[in-house]
């Protein structure tokens, strides 16, 4: 049987786009977390600049057009109760450096009231910077003073990096997850898939009914196509089995008529020459019967050995069946038919294939074998395996005949005037071997023929 | 022998009971199951021959019907159809045998004698010749001094012989009984197989004489 050419696979399809999806997923919540993290810590740290720079600007005081501030503690205080951090500050009135870090960048604005922020790298360090300003008297008029409070950012950068990790195992971990359910799910979606295909493989060769059990609704298509194929093939298969019964009667009902009435004529007539003419329409006749029969036969073995049943045989009783329904055209040539050996075996395999391969060997051995000779059948059992063996005494095969008599159509060099196609052996053969056995032809040492069945027994 | 052929077809019927008429057998003719079955009913019959395709009806049918009513009368099918399934078919459904049309007589006659020797079973049926006993069954000649195992054809001849004793059988005859057609066979091959009939009898009171010019004998002594 041709397997058909798989394209992907539909488990691994889906398996693989649902673990693509869940990566693409696990990364997005990577960065999601990590960069709701690292804004929730830049919110509080600029909450704590801008109240210490506002504390600071609180605590200018304009006397007499002087600006006093005094720091207050708790202004730088409060920073360092976030971390071990460096902090700077830089007071300005416009662009007068009043106190603090002079170098100490100012963070703008742009545009509206509020405090207003910059990172930006002070002294070597990464630093944040939150200014705010308030608008003040002067003697020389109204002024903007500024604050600038900045802290290093080291002890930030640690815990962004270790929120980093968590949300990298966070990430790993749905990854994990998802590889586990698309698992499952994929398995899961695919089972009514092998469901079927279970079912459709255990049936036997002649079983073409629909498919009756429920399907999802996705496959419902394939499988109503399924069944209408099978109702089709079912049908062609009736219509041809018939027709060629019918064929066969048709034909073989007036063979019937001419062969009788030609042997009736035979018998009563007296002329040689008319006697002699019968005989040879007789002859035709039966030829042309027997090698169409072998043909109908090769077909309904081809058939039947690309759908091998494998059944219980009991190969004793078969061997019965076959020497006694071949005894008879055996006694027509005064042949003496027998059974000499008989063990019980049972091998596996098609009973009708193995009794029309036996009786073909049977019905060969007594076309072949001259009038008056002796044929023996045995079956012998061993170990491991079981042999037939039908031997004769008559010439037996020539060397040549003896490697290409089992093919088809080929006939024995001596037997030109014996009716048949040669296809008997064939079919033995191509039985035998579908059974894993092998077909033997030899001579005996006495000079007669013999062949042999071997089938193994497991 | 008294058959009862059942076949539709006029012309293969008549041909039939032509041909069997010719060995001395007696034939009624049934064209469809219903017939048949009448027959069956008041006459019994040594053998059946059963067509399968019937104007009434599929022959299986009158076989298993046959089968049922425990009618012992042994059933050939003659079919047309050649495939192996349905002659194993017809063998379970209780046919005895089964042939394959065109039907070769000669087999035919085979498979009467076949089909009768299974059915004989155990019962011998022996027939008593001057002071030898022959058992057609088994073949077996049992002279005073020893039993011969006869081989099919010398059976053959001596049981066309032993059922006409004194009756003369031209040597044509008797190839037509012994010999089928994909044999080519002289009638001078008949004076081989009287031979060795003549070696097995010299025992017995039993003989087998030459009438010249006409033929054959069985002459007890």
């Amino acid at each position: 049987m041709r397997r058909a050419t798989a394209n992907g696979s539909l488990r691994r399809r889906l398996l693989l786009s649902l673990l693509a999806s869940s990566a693409v997923l696990a990364i997005v919540v990577y960065f999601v977390v990590q960069s709701v993290a690292r804004q929730v810590a830049q919110d509080s740290q600029d909450n704590v600049l801008t109240a210490s720079a506002l504390s600071i600007l609180d605590s200018a005081r304009l006397s007499s057009g002087e600006i006093t501030i005094d720091l207050p503690y708790s202004a730088l205080s409060m920073l360092d109760s976030i971390s071990d951090e460096r902090v700077f500050y830089a007071i300005r009135l416009e662009d007068t450096f009043l106190s603090g870090y002079a170098d100490l960048p100012q963070a703008v604005r742009s545009g509206g009231a509020g405090p207003a922020y910059v990172s930006t790298v002070f002294l070597g360090e990464e630093v944040r910077v939150a200014t705010v300003g308030r608008r003040v008297s002067t003697d020389t008029g109204q002024r903007y003073l500024h604050v600038s409070v900045a802290q290093t950012l080291s002890g930030q950068k640690q815990a962004l990096a270790r929120i980093s990790r968590t949300s990298m195992g966070i990430g790993a971990g749905f990854f994990l997850v998802s590889v586990l359910l698309a698992g499952i799910i994929s398995r899961s979606t695919i089972r009514p898939l092998d469901r079927l295909t279970a079912s459709m493989s255990r049936r036997g060769p002649r079983d073409l009914r629909p498919v009756a059990a429920p399907v999802p609704s996705e496959m419902v298509p394939l499988v109503t196509s399924l069944n209408s194929f099978m109702r089709r093939l079912h049908q062609s298969l009736r219509r041809s089995e018939d027709f060629i019964a019918e064929a066969a009667h048709r034909v073989r009902t007036p063979l019937a008529v001419v062969r009788t009435k030609a042997e009736v004529a035979e018998r009563k007539s007296t002329d040689p020459e008319t006697r002699k003419a019968l005989t040879e329409m007789i002859r035709a006749i039966d030829d042309s019967s027997r090698t169409a029969g072998q043909l109908l036969d090769h077909a309904m073995v081809t058939f039947r050995l690309d759908h091998l049943t494998r059944e219980e045989i009991a190969l004793h009783r078969l061997v019965e069946e076959s020497v006694e329904r071949t005894r008879p055209t055996s006694e027509l040539k005064d042949i003496t038919l027998d059974i000499a050996d008989l063990d019980t075996a049972t091998v596996k395999g098609d009973p009708i294939l193995v009794q029309n391969a036996l009786l073909n060997l049977l019905d060969n051995a007594v076309k072949y074998a001259p009038a008056g000779a002796d044929i023996k059948v045995a079956l012998n059992a061993g170990p491991q395996d079981a042999v037939i063996r039908v031997t004769d005494t008559g010439p037996g095969f020539l060397p040549s005949e003896l490697s290409a008599l089992p093919k088809r159509f080929t006939r024995g060099a001596n037997t030109q005037s014996i009716v048949g196609s040669g296809l008997g052996l064939t079919i033995a053969k191509e039985v035998i071997e579908a059974h894993g056995g092998t077909l033997k032809i030899a001579n005996t040492t006495g000079g007669g023929a013999c062949v042999s069945l071997l089938f193994p027994l497991s | 022998m008294r058959f009862l052929l059942i076949e539709d077809n006029a012309q293969l019927a008549e041909a039939v009971i032509d041909r069997l008429m010719l060995d001395g057998h007696v034939v009624d003719h049934a064209p469809d199951i219903q017939t048949a079955k009448d027959f069956t009913a008041t006459t019994s019959y040594d053998l059946i021959l059963l067509d399968i395709m019937l104007p009434d009806g599929d022959g299986r049918t009158f076989l298993a019907q046959h089968r049922q009513q425990q009618e012992s009368t042994p059933v050939i099918v003659l079919t047309a159809r050649s495939e192996v399934a349905d002659r194993v078919g017809l063998l379970d459904l209780g046919a005895d045998d089964y042939m394959v049309k065109p039907i070769d007589f000669s087999e035919l006659e085979a498979r009467c004698r076949a089909v009768m020797r299974r059915r004989g079973g155990a019962a011998q049926n022996l027939l008593s010749l001057g002071n030898l006993h022959f058992d057609s069954h088994s073949g077996t000649l049992k002279l005073p001094d020893q039993d011969v195992q006869l081989r099919p054809r010398e059976l053959r001849l001596f049981e066309v012989f032993a059922n006409a004793p004194g009756q003369v059988f031209s040597k044509s005859m008797l190839v037509d009984r012994l010999f089928s057609y994909d044999e080519d066979v002289t009638e001078n091959a008949i004076e081989v197989y009287i031979g060795r009939l003549r070696r097995h009898l010299e025992s017995s009171s039993v003989k087998i004489t030459t009438i010249r010019g006409l033929g054959y004998k069985l002459d007890i002594t």
